[in-house]
């Protein structure tokens, strides 16, 4: 007896054991490559990074490249609460998504009235105001010097942050974990649903009921908050925070990544991210001065040959092995 | 009886170009009514004003009676006025099933639901479901919309708008751009629409029009030419003179 199409449905949206792959493969790195947890760090934040971004780009389509004005302003948030209220981690996420979250409610209010080469001008607009008011407040921000003095007290007053990034990366991976079941509820839920309508056709939306605008800011503002408590991940685990978590370079290479990975599918965030990384990293290794180059070209022949980003190759190849 | 939907004094213009032009037109519960004009006659504008995508320059516009004229697109939906797309406003990459799920989320209040996998919205799912079946298209109910012949596609595009369980439902050319081949399926879905809602259709299909509409309105240049039944419509030599004429090859 063939399944009913409303369960053939729902089955789409639960959990497969596929999806317990990153983290087996995250855990296993942390005993394998036991000197990259410094990088292994970073790339888990730049997954959770990459994660809020998907939800505004991906699945709502609202297009920006402001994305890095929440990382920034988390950042900042978390870093500044270390070095003048408390070095308590934990609040200190908190402080950076709340921080962020008031910024995208904000911004978001006022610039998703407009969309396409508007509302993307405007992010940017957003992430440049921020990241001027960042450069001339040094007396709290430090300015171009970076914000200094961030000192971190032992998670749950326990785990002390040492010197080999062992437990910034538990803790990166706890936290990127915790994001992830909440992004991962929120696609799935009848309110991502919608975003997506919104993302396929928002005139219908409108036509259909929905509070349109109302559910961009919000998912807007959610999606601040997330990129917010990866800014404060930063923070907290290079205890630093310079100028450059608010540039446009950040904007533009978040969104690279999600392309790099595939976008609009929560896990083009965790292969674009990592590859992106590691790239990087490896690149500028073997050539200091040239590895941009490089990045650019995979970006040409990923946009012109794999539109669905490595995840998309990969749906590609699993079909014809079928 | 209260009308289903008013219209009085209703004008749009844009710069000095009056496209609605002192509207006044009444649409009756369970109405059969065609709306008909030569191209340019200002009948999509009249459903753009209608359903608030326009604001009009002077004029109410009321809905089961009251007042909605200040309201916005989400609210008069809310408040039962549905209506389809004269070119198809679908979900495209989605599956039919879903694309019709998102309309009737909205109209039981769970699309706002953020925290729980649509999974526990299983009836709203099955509401869907039902209402492919009603239509016929319960069998393309996981094929991705543009995969879909565009018959079928015109469907969709009237299974969304009623799953809003609408009391006024305005048809924007439910039919144009399908094969004469497909349009069978198209007229019997129309045919079938529930009793209880009133239809308002826009069309250039006059065998459509005189098939489905007890009541007709010729709009020419933004103004009502005059409303009246099928044969009245059909006998008027003014409406022969400016619209049917130019299609007696129908």
């Amino acid at each position: 007896m063939a399944r009913s199409p409303v369960d053939t449905l729902i089955r789409r949206h639960r959990l497969r054991a596929i999806e317990l792959l990153p983290w087996l493969l995250a855990i296993g790195a942390y005993f394998v490559f036991g000197d990259y947890l410094a990088l292994g760090s970073q790339i888990l934040i730049m997954i959770l990074f990459a994660l809020s971004l998907d939800l505004v780009l991906g699945y709502a389509g609202i297009v920006t490249l402001g994305q890095s004005a929440f990382f920034g302003v988390g950042a900042y948030a978390a870093g500044i609460y270390a070095a003048h209220v408390s070095g308590e981690p934990l609040s200190g996420l908190l402080v950076g998504a709340v921080a962020a979250a008031v910024v995208g409610l904000a911004s978001g209010l006022v610039i998703l009235r407009t969309h396409g080469l508007t509302l993307l001008m405007l992010t940017l607009a957003v992430t440049a105001l921020l990241a001027e008011v960042a450069n001339k407040a040094s007396f709290i921000t430090g300015g171009a010097d970076g914000l200094q003095g961030v000192d971190i007290n032992p998670i749950l007053g326990v785990f002390s942050f040492d010197l080999y990034s062992r437990t910034a990366y538990i803790y990166c991976l706890v936290v990127l974990f915790l994001g992830w079941l909440f992004v991962r509820r929120l696609v799935h839920s009848s309110f991502g649903r919608s975003l997506v309508g919104i993302r396929e056709n928002t005139v219908r939306m409108h036509a259909i009921g929905s509070p349109v605008r109302r559910r961009l800011v919000t998912i807007y503002t959610i999606a601040a908050a997330l990129a917010g408590v990866a800014g404060a991940l930063l923070a907290q685990t290079t205890q630093f925070v310079g100028l450059t978590v608010l540039g446009f370079e950040r904007s533009g290479e978040i969104v690279v990544m999600l392309v790099f990975g595939g976008i609009g599918r929560l896990y083009g965030a965790f292969i674009g991210a990592t590859v992106y990384m590691i790239a990087q990293d490896t690149l500028a290794k073997l050539q200091p001065e040239f590895w941009y180059f490089w990045i650019g070209l995979l970006l040409v022949l990923i946009v012109m040959f794999a539109r669905g980003g490595l995840l998309g190759l990969v749906d590609k190849a699993i079909r014809r092995f079928r | 009886m209260t009308p289903a939907l008013e219209t009085a004094g209703l004008h749009k213009r844009f710069g000095a170009l009056v496209v609605a032009n002192d509207i006044n037109f009444r649409l009756e519960p369970g109405a059969r009514h065609a709306l008909i004009g030569p191209n340019g006659a200002g009948k999509t504008t009249f459903v753009n004003l209608i359903t608030g995508r326009l604001a009009p320059s002077a004029g109410r516009i009321l809905l089961n009676g009251a007042d909605i004229t200040a309201l916005s697109q989400a609210t008069r939906v809310r408040r039962g006025l549905g209506r389809t797309f004269q070119i198809n406003t679908l979900f495209r990459g989605l599956s039919v099933l879903e694309n019709v799920s998102l309309s009737i989320s909205e109209r039981e209040g769970v699309s706002g639901d953020m925290l729980r996998s649509i999974a526990a919205h299983r009836t709203t799912l099955e509401h869907a479901y039902a209402l492919l079946q009603q239509l016929r298209i319960a069998d393309d109910a996981l094929t991705p919309v543009q995969a879909l012949p565009y018959g079928k596609q015109r469907l969709v595009e009237i299974a969304i708008a009623l799953g809003l369980r609408p009391t006024v439902l305005l048809l924007d050319e439910p039919a144009a751009g399908v094969p004469s081949t497909e349009s069978a399926i198209i007229f019997d879905v129309i045919d079938q629409l529930p009793a209880d809602i009133a239809v308002l259709i826009i069309e250039h299909d006059m065998e459509l029009v005189f098939r489905f509409a007890r009541r007709i309105t010729v709009l020419v240049q933004g103004t009502v030419l005059i409303e009246g039944t099928p044969t009245e419509i059909a006998a008027d030599a003014r409406v022969r003179e400016v619209y049917l004429g130019e299609h007696q090859h129908v």
